[in-house]
């Protein structure tokens, strides 16, 4: 199979495909004796599932507020923390250009726009632009995550 | 559209103002499937948010689907470094 397009190696996608391949190497390499147990096959899912939103994260780093809160949430489950919602909400807005008191939406979506915070991570520090332009590189970021994983799935088909 | 948000509490450089929010509205439109094909002044914010509530919880199920068939397929096959070499060249 040949493949013309090479990836620019700064874009997303091949920091993503990148780290991504790295962490599935680590995975398959933990392998034990019954790797084809339901157990052993959730555990490797969860695996799996964690190690793309990871990549993903730190593929975008701390340049968006979606990425950090991600990163905030993946490390204090690995630490095994409570996380404490207000000291993260402080430290986030602290970044984040703040020009509305926080819990008015304004314009006449409130419902929809709340919904949307709670998809987003991070959302519900955001107000209601950051909240929009947070969700249209998040948005990128996830169906580039998407198109990775089904060219990886559907090599590993063949 | 409604009157200009009062009261806000001001950095300087950014009021929001109702343009700044459909330029946003109008670019996440422009990412979803679902909107992409109809004219803007058709499409109304919140529809456009609701639509965008939808398509990123599908994305999640994709995401989560994939990973589940990842699980399945790297249960079955080996470790394999020319393997992984083909297939970054595929994806690079």
């Amino acid at each position: 199979m040949n493949n013309p397009h090479h990836m620019n190696p700064r874009s997303l996608k091949s920091r993503f495909t990148t780290r991504f391949l790295r962490a599935l190497t680590k995975i398959r390499a933990q392998k034990p004796i019954s790797s084809s147990s339901p157990t052993e096959i959730f555990r490797r899912y969860r695996k799996i599932k964690v190690a793309a939103d990871k990549s993903m994260a730190y593929s975008v780093r701390s340049r968006k507020t979606w990425s950090r809160a991600m990163l905030w949430k993946l490390r204090s489950r690995s630490h095994r923390r409570r996380p404490v919602k207000t000291k993260f909400r402080q430290s986030v807005m602290k970044n984040t250009k703040t020009t509305t008191t926080t819990g008015e939406d304004g314009v006449g979506f409130g419902v929809e726009a709340s919904e949307l915070r709670e998809l987003v991570p991070g959302g519900e520090a955001m107000d209601l632009c950051n909240l929009l332009d947070e969700t249209a590189h998040y948005i990128k970021c996830l169906t580039t995550q998407v198109q990775v994983m089904k060219k990886i799935a559907d090599f590993y088909s063949l | 559209m409604s009157s200009r948000r009062s009261g806000s509490r001001q950095s300087g450089a950014s009021r929001i103002t109702d343009d700044q929010i459909a330029d946003l509205v109008s670019k996440l439109q422009r990412l979803i499937p679902e909107l992409r094909g109809r004219r803007s002044d058709k499409v109304n914010a919140s529809k456009v948010l609701q639509e965008t509530c939808n398509y990123i919880r599908n994305l999640h199920r994709e995401v989560e689907g994939l990973s589940d068939r990842l699980s399945q397929l790297l249960a079955s096959t080996d470790t394999d470094n020319e393997q992984a070499a083909i297939l970054r060249s595929l994806l690079m």
